[in-house]
């Protein structure tokens, strides 16, 4: 089977979140950069999928030359190899704008199976999959924590709402989005790390993909949130915040 | 054109709750704009859906009927809604943000050339679509080039639902050409992961843990917290991906929601996906290193420091209030 699995570079959790002078987007010069969370998942349910049945794994990533750093750990994980779509100005597409930069580049590896992660954790849009498959006119299915090769093509576990689940069949090639948790994460071995250093990592400049039209929504703007209720913030020391909170609690809430 | 349309979703044979948050949604921006709402359900047998969505406040109910829209298809839902805006040309679609909706309403958008603008928790006047970026920690004002169809799905508890007033809407019945073969996937029967032994609902005090607390091994400090308290331990997501507590006790759009009297979140920065869980709770404490964290956007009560000290010392302050 041959698996294409999309990942993205995001800010770091809990990396300081600074607003640019446009207010457009944030202050990126200090940031550090790391793989998204359900996309590592995705690489995981690959890397399983090849062991089982063989097969080949490629990773895509789109952005600019940072990116390149989340493509090597990718192949250290495992993955064969990698295409990285080079692009500066991803904050300027919309995500029909991304995906079609994504479908451009995967369509000549007509690939039997397309991975994503569920959603990003910067933008957060879940919308990268999903039209990945509409673009590639493969079925798909999404809020996926189990895959399972079958005769007939695939059976996946999906996640429904409020602790409910759902089994689906659906016939290969299938594009799934992958949600975080079916998996245990494996970490690169040092052999990994080193090896991923001369595997191959074809790069395409989005210029020479065919991605049409301009962007149909924009975002025009970022602001820190408002907040929903005023918050108390109790002051001092371990134990004087922590008094002064049952002091709250009791007599002001009246919850305890 | 033919205004607004906001898309109905059925659950145990009823409108669901969300559907009726994106009605709000949908009147809330009928204001601004002016136009008519329409009340879109679709399944193989709309008689019931359609009744219910009649005695809300939208000038007109649009059933789309066909056998194979039940049970739910991407593949279904995205051919006939296609065909139904294709010809009426609405210029808003609004959703509620549903697993099902982000299954397949990108897919539907970007075949009409269009981009979902999902999860908006507000609308500005423009109109401009507010949604949460980078976890909660921003957020972002959206607008549409304007060029065909706007398509807007709104989070859980985002829109009040009022007491709409009752019209008679009018209904009209659409009948999408779909055929057995373009549904590609088998969807199952829904079922429930594991025996529920655990009910998060019912509980008055909830200790809820996230990321912070680092390992499994220093479990233990909020559990003793939560047994001072007499509270049910609970956690988000990621503590339950990684095994460390069972999924029964995960609060948040794919666990569950609760709203008890007191609601403790230990290291919990407040994803949009736990918040969704737990925003209606009737007291909400935070505890938390990082005084940016969206968490204390929705506490009444905030600690910023270190969950290893501050706990133990709020674990004593609690059992030396109880005695």
């Amino acid at each position: 089977m041959k698996i294409i699995v999309a990942i993205k570079q995001v800010p770091e959790r809990d990396a300081p979140v600074h607003i640019d002078s446009a207010g457009k987007w944030i202050d990126e010069a200090e940031l550090q950069w790391a793989l998204n969370e359900s996309d590592a998942y995705a690489l995981e349910e690959a890397l399983q999928l090849k062991e089982k049945h063989g097969g080949e794994v490629v990773v895509i990533s789109a952005g600019p030359e940072r990116v390149g750093s989340t493509i090597r750990e990718a192949l250290a994980k495992g993955a064969d190899r990698a295409i990285h779509v080079e692009s500066d100005d991803l904050a300027q597409r919309d995500a029909l704008g991304v995906a079609r930069l994504l479908a451009e580049a995967i369509k000549p590896e007509s690939p039997d199976l397309v991975l994503t992660g569920l959603q990003s954790d910067d933008l957060g849009y879940g919308q990268t999959g999903v039209i990945l498959a509409e673009l590639l006119g493969l079925p798909h299915s999404s809020l996926i924590l189990h895959v399972e090769k079958t005769d007939a093509g695939l059976a996946v576990k999906r996640e429904l709402e409020e602790g409910w689940f759902q089994e689906i069949a659906l016939p290969l090639p299938a594009a799934l989005t992958i949600q975080s948790g079916g998996n245990k994460l494996r970490y690169a071995t040092l052999m990994g790390i080193k090896k991923a250093k001369t595997k191959e990592l074809r790069k395409i400049a989005a210029s020479e993909l065919r991605t049409g039209d301009a962007a149909v929504v924009t975002l025009e703007r970022i602001a820190l949130p408002q907040k929903q209720k005023s918050t108390q913030i109790l002051p001092g020391t371990a134990k004087e915040a922590a008094a002064a909170l049952v002091e709250k609690l009791k007599f002001e809430a009246r919850v305890l | 054109m033919s205004g607004i349309f906001v898309v109905l979703e059925e659950r145990d044979g009823r409108v669901s709750r969300p559907s009726w948050e994106a009605v709000a949604a949908a009147q809330e921006l009928a204001k601004k704009t002016g136009q008519a709402v329409t009340a879109v359900v679709l399944a193989a047998n709309t008689e019931p859906l359609a009744a219910e969505a009649s005695a809300k406040a939208v000038s007109k109910v649009l059933r789309i009927e066909h056998a194979l829209l039940t049970p739910y298809t991407s593949d279904g839902f995205t051919l006939a809604l296609e065909q139904l805006f294709r010809a009426q040309a609405p210029d808003y679609v609004v959703f509620p943000h549903t697993y099902q909706v982000r299954d397949y309403a990108p897919a539907l958008a970007a075949r009409m050339g269009q981009v979902l603008i999902g999860d908006v928790t507000g609308i500005g006047d423009g109109p401009v679509f507010v949604r949460q970026l980078m976890q909660g920690r921003l957020s972002g004002e959206y607008r549409s080039a304007g060029k065909g169809t706007c398509f807007v799905s709104v989070q859980s508890g985002a829109f009040r639902v009022e007491q709409a007033d009752r019209e008679s809407a009018t209904s009209e019945t659409f009948a999408p050409t779909i055929d057995a073969s373009q549904i590609r996937t088998k969807p199952g029967a829904p079922f429930r992961g594991s025996a529920q032994t655990v009910d998060l609902g019912s509980a008055p005090y909830i200790v809820s843990v996230g990321r912070g607390i680092k390992e499994a091994d220093n479990l233990p400090l909020v559990q003793d917290l939560a047994s001072a308290l007499g509270a049910e331990l609970a956690a988000s997501r990621p503590i339950c991906d990684s095994g460390w507590l069972p999924i029964e006790r995960q609060v948040g759009s794919s666990g569950q929601t609760v709203a008890p009297k007191l609601y403790l979140a230990v290291g919990i920065s407040g994803a949009i996906q736990h918040l969704v869980g737990m925003k209606g709770s009737q007291c909400i404490v935070a505890i938390n290193k990082d005084p940016e964290a969206p968490i204390f956007e929705v506490a009444d009560y905030g600690i910023v420091g270190d969950l290893f000290e501050v706990v133990p010392a709020l674990t004593e302050a609690v059992k030396a209030a109880k005695q």
